[in-house]
């Protein structure tokens, strides 16, 4: 399946939930699969920390597949044969959505630091005017980690669209553990000498803040076990040390070569951006309780976790369900066995893929 | 006894006898709620049905069936569930399964305004046969495992039952003996009880 990221420019301006305004707003999106003539048989992906739009197929020359590909197409989980698959950049992304690296329509320069501080409610309004764009009323909204906050986000927010919510590896707030893990990611990014108070865009980027960022992340995306199962103790090459400070473990080589890769893709404000507005979500403090915020949802969940994520642990999805079903709330949980840590909900779809198949069996999307 | 009762079929009579029992617009949790064929009946009379198991087989059953079902331990109890909440929580053939049947009883009584309980009766006099005359752990169309992989890890016969709700104040609203022998010989249906004729039974419970 070839693809490709398309733009759709938002003529109003859009206000945020600190007040601040955006104007020239635009979505880079992708879609596969065809909306069908009552536009009810939509999906919409909701990518996490530092994903984009192509969450499935190839782009034309690229070697790699989109984010989800595993779970996105002909037949699998999120069926192309029967859906239409949606699935944006967030608001404050680096990869075509307007964020902290686009151009601020005022000033003629990079936002940098002057782009307002976002939550996740003001990423989910910004999906909402993609939806409009296209006429979709009902909708089921699924996603991962981050995704799975927008996902909750979304029925919340909009009850009367979400007829179906799958929150994958998510919660409705961070721990104290996440947000700290966070916190020393933002503070790698803050002290690169590079850094310039965000004023990097034409000179050279904090790399090895944000690195380090995604260092730090991608020990919190495993597990001891996978770390294990991994790279154990074995030595990069021979099998003995070099006695100096230069990459002696594979986990270390590991570790290096994410910080590199991500550093040629992502842009270091809209990591700080993103992981703010991750921080900051707690449904039960904007609610009151957790149980409130779910009082008027009309949506049937499907909460998966994992046994081995300690990032995102089951006890929160489960108190996701409780909360649910205290208020009666059609809600079904799933508990997967899974060695992979918090990285399991992009990899294990094979029980992803039977579980929301199963799920998603009886709400009839068709291209009829 | 009726030889030509399958495991199966066996359920679906209690699946019926505990669906019929159950008023429409109840909210009921089904505790080990399996493949979600009991849910399944009870969505369909219009309750308000939810499961647990413990099986992720099953509960990618149940979302098949567009249940709600929750994969958990009942055995870690209810938390989580307030008091009440539920207008009955079942736990059908179950109960012989459970870790701490005091503890899941007492967790459903919490929860649920009433509760239905059914199990294989141990003292059904088969079984007392079996263990009588061959010496060995009985074995039955509803209990067909070996002593050494059997899951039912808490027998009880309708007796234990009786002595157990009474010292818990537990308050039997019905006693339904499924599968019962046909006796006819008036002697045995006077002096020998349920305990002995009732290879399975279900019991609808309150708190006292």
């Amino acid at each position: 399946m070839i693809t490709e990221t398309k733009i759709l420019k938002l003529n109003e301006k859009i206000v945020l939930q600190s007040g601040a305004e955006l104007e020239n707003v635009q979505i880079a999106y992708e879609t596969y699969g065809k909306l069908n003539k009552n536009k009810d048989n939509a999906i919409l992906l909701l990518h996490a920390l530092t994903g984009d739009a192509h969450a499935a197929g190839y782009h034309k020359g690229d070697k790699k597949p989109g984010w989800w590909d595993d779970m996105v197409g002909k037949g699998k989980a999120f069926d192309t044969d029967k859906y239409f698959i949606i699935c944006s950049n967030m608001l404050g992304g680096c990869s075509g959505t307007t964020g902290p690296n686009s151009i601020n329509p005022k000033t003629g320069v990079e936002y940098g630091l002057s782009f307002p501080i976002f939550t996740i409610e003001d990423v989910v309004k910004v999906q909402k005017k993609l939806i409009d764009y296209f006429g979709i009323k009902k909708l089921c909204t699924a996603g991962g980690s981050m995704g799975g906050m927008q996902a909750l986000e979304w029925a919340i927010s909009y009850p009367e669209m979400v007829n179906r919510a799958i929150v994958i590896a998510s919660t409705s707030r961070l721990s104290a553990q996440s947000i700290a893990f966070n916190a020393v990611g933002r503070n790698a990014i803050l002290s690169d000498a590079n850094f310039n108070n965000g004023n990097y865009y034409h000179a050279q980027k904090p790399e090895k803040g944000l690195a380090i960022a995604r260092m730090i992340g991608h020990i919190t995306y495993l597990c001891e076990e996978a770390m294990h199962e991994k790279f154990a103790r074995r030595f990069q090459d021979n099998d003995s040390p070099h006695f100096t400070f230069d990459i002696d473990f594979e986990v270390e080589s590991y570790l290096a070569h994410q910080g590199q890769a991500f550093v040629d893709r992502f842009d270091a404000n809209s990591y700080l951006y993103i992981t703010k507005a991750v921080d900051y979500f707690d449904l039960a403090k904007k609610f009151g309780s957790l149980e409130n915020a779910f009082k008027n949802v009309l949506a049937k969940f499907l909460v998966i976790s994992f046994t081995s994520d300690w990032l995102f642990p089951s006890e929160q999805s489960k108190e996701l369900c409780r909360a649910l079903m205290k208020n009666k709330k059609d809600v079904s949980y799933c508990e997967i066995q899974s060695p992979c840590g918090h990285d399991a909900f992009l990899l294990e779809f094979e029980t992803q893929t039977k579980i929301i198949k199963s799920f998603l069996n009886d709400c009839g999307g068709n291209n009829g | 006894m009726d030889k030509h009762y399958t495991e199966s079929k066996g359920l679906h009579l209690n699946y019926s006898i505990i669906t019929d029992m159950i008023e429409k617009d109840a909210q009921v949790l089904d505790l080990g709620c399996g493949d979600g064929t009991l849910l399944k009946m009870l969505k369909n009379k219009g309750i308000c049905a939810r499961g647990i198991d413990i099986s992720q087989s099953n509960i990618v059953k149940c979302l098949e069936k567009g249940l709600s079902v929750f994969q958990g331990d009942i055995d870690e109890g209810l938390m989580g569930y307030s008091d009440k909440s539920y207008d009955y929580v079942i736990l059908n053939q179950t109960l012989q399964l459970t870790e701490k049947p005091d503890y899941v009883i007492n967790e459903m009584l919490r929860t649920g305004k009433k509760i239905f309980v059914s199990f294989p009766n141990f003292g059904y006099w088969r079984i007392r046969f079996y263990l009588f005359f061959k010496g060995k752990m009985p074995k039955s169309n509803i209990l067909p495992f070996e002593w050494y992989d059997t899951p039912n890890i808490h027998l009880l016969t309708i007796r234990d039952f009786l002595e157990f709700a009474k010292k818990n104040n537990i308050k039997i609203e019905k006693k339904i003996c499924t599968r019962k022998a046909k006796i006819r010989n008036k002697f045995f249906q006077k002096y020998l009880s349920d305990n002995f004729f009732a290879e399975e039974v279900i019991f609808l419970c309150s708190r006292e």
